[in-house]
């Protein structure tokens, strides 16, 4: 590891520590928060037990399915985009202002459209997450430098076989930040939709914990989700920091 | 080595006597105007060329002249707007079946190593696997990156990714090679060195060259012929003759006739420089 890991390692150490302590101490009251060794142990008991299982894997299921439809959606209208100049041109300084809207505030069309349930819930999560793909595609295809679409030329190669074999690799790096992104965003939709519009998921289960007082159970999920998020970033930056690795000098 | 090059030599007197039908490469009349946002550009022309097969022609000229743009033009990628251009007797319509083409910036791909940077085009052309190999590690070994085939560009030096992208368009066995500067990235000597393997590559494959260069020295020392351009619009004001021998190599820098014709293309493209300087300070027009 580098220095800067372990650094980084020690401070999330010494913060959870410090709570720990105060917890333990009753500095911070056990109705407010509970030690983060007992939001662990009350974690591996909810799994262990199988009682929010559903929840989690409907979350799941939505965040899964928002990344899928935001990529693909916002791929293809990249593409579109990038071919339309005057269209972009148009749609340009939307698409730069897009995230100063809070786009929570369309719940209630969500819910006369789709009704309560995961057809909301993605709806919003995929309003949130596609727009930082449709920018990261027009990036990554603006980033491809003209020599190797003449490159491809010169091979005789045809249009579709230099969009796969030499544009989208050329854009990878690019697209795949956008991928990132709308993980990210399809995390924040779904879970943040559930407190708001839904029956179920992990969001509606905090919601009801906060509600009824389970504060451990409240804090057990919320544990969940952050492990969840930080596993799956991991995993994406490290598939990035490959991408990345190999144009870096 | 000097055997196999007198070798290659007798082969390439054969090649010589052979009757020369037609040019390799024929230029009528041609001229390109760009268009943008309302304003056009003269930037090449009227030129007319004419190139033997086998031969090593060089093209020397003020920036912006429109080297480059003669270049895209032979290659099929930008059609001219007046003139006619040949490729083996037949009128270049896109690209031409045999043409290969190293492009002034770099055009490596970095999300592949070296080797298959360089195995590019012959899979594509669906080479057999076990030529690929063996055309890949000839041509690596050949452009003195036999340590870097695993390597990414991002890894190399810009004279380097420009040998990769040497090496990628050397496989596919061109019978026109076309280089846009080359070896502008690299040293002095390396640039020396690097216009002898060019010399060697053109032996062994009695492919015809086009050179485009920066370089006096270069063009004087590796070609058969040098046409010198005139500021933009570029059109060829002078062509040198060399007279070298084929078996030519960088040794001919200190010889007097050396000398001779770098004075002689100097003296032409000096007055095109002076000519571009007081035009550029003259842009408003
Ligand atoms: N696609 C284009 N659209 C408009 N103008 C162009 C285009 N390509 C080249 N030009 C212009 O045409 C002229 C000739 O350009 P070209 O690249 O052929 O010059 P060059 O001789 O290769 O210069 P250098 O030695 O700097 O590479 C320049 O003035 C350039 O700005
Ligand atoms: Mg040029």
């Amino acid at each position: 590891m580098r220095t800067e890991a372990v650094l980084r390692f020690g401070i999330v150490a010494l913060l959870v520590a410090t709570v720990e302590i105060l917890c333990r101490l009753h500095v911070i009251p056990v109705g407010v928060m509970i030690a983060p060794s007992q939001m662990a142990v009350e974690l591996t008991k909810i799994l262990v037990s199988g009682e929010f299982s559903a929840d989690i894997i409907s979350s799941i299921v939505n965040v899964l399915t928002s990344t899928v439809l935001s990529v693909t959606l916002g791929f293809v209208a990249g593409l579109i985009i990038y071919s339309a100049p005057g269209l972009r041109a148009a749609l340009e300084p939307l698409l730069a202002s897009y995230y100063a809207v809070p786009t929570f505030i369309f719940y209630p069309v969500f819910i006369s459209l789709f009704g309560v349930g995961s057809g909301a819930i993605i709806a919003i999560a995929v309003l949130l997450a596609v727009v930082s793909m449709i920018t990261a595609t027009l990036n990554g295809l603006d980033r491809i430098p003209r020599v190797l679409r003449k490159t491809g030329r010169i091979y005789r190669m045809s249009r579709i076989k230099t969009a796969v074999m030499i544009e989208l690799p050329s854009a990878a790096p690019s697209l795949f930040t956008g991928i990132k992104l709308s993980v990210a965003y399809s995390f924040i939709g779904v879970i943040a939709s559930e407190f708001i519009l839904s029956g179920s998921g992990v969001g509606y289960a905090i919601a009801y914990a906060y509600n009824n007082f389970e504060t451990p159970r409240m804090y057990a999920l919320m544990l969940l989700i952050i492990l969840l998020v930080t596993g799956v970033n991991t995993l994406l930056n490290g598939v990035d920091r490959r991408l990345q690795s190999q144009r870096r000098r | 080595m000097s055997a196999a090059a007198s070798e290659i030599t007798v082969k390439s007197d054969a090649v010589k006597q052979m009757p020369v039908e037609q040019p390799h490469v024929a230029l009528r009349g041609i001229t390109c105007v760009f268009h943008s946002r309302g304003r056009s550009l003269h930037a090449l022309g009227p030129v007319d060329l004419s190139l033997t097969k086998g031969e090593f022609f060089s093209v020397v000229g003020p920036s912006g002249c429109g080297k480059s743009t003669l270049l895209d033009i032979l290659a099929g990628l930008n059609p001219p707007q007046t003139g006619t251009a040949q490729f083996e007797g037949k009128p270049i319509q896109g690209v031409p079946d045999g043409v290969g083409v190293v492009f002034q910036e770099d055009a490596s791909f970095p999300w592949l190593n070296v080797h298959d940077n360089v195995a590019f085009g012959l899979r594509r052309a669906g080479v057999d696997p076990a030529e690929i190999k063996r055309r890949v590690d000839y041509a690596i070994g050949f452009m003195g990156l036999k340590d870097f085939a695993a390597a990414y560009p991002a890894q190399l030096s810009g004279g380097m990714r420009q040998r990769v992208c040497i090496a990628r368009t050397l496989v596919l066995q061109p019978r026109l090679i076309m280089l846009d500067e080359p070896f502008g990235a690299l040293d002095q000597q390396t640039r020396l060195i690097m216009g002898d393997e060019l010399l060697r590559l053109w032996r062994e494959t009695s492919a015809t060259i086009l050179l485009i260069t920066h370089a006096l020295d270069e063009a004087a020392m590796l070609s058969d012929r040098v046409g010198v351009m005139s500021t933009r619009p570029g059109t060829f004001i002078d062509i040198v003759e060399t007279g070298w021998d084929r078996n030519r190599d960088s040794r001919v820098v200190s010889t007097p006739h050396f000398g001779d014709i770098t004075a002689r293309l100097w003296e032409k493209l000096r007055v095109e420089a002076l000519k571009m300087m007081s035009t550029s300070e003259t842009r408003s027009s």
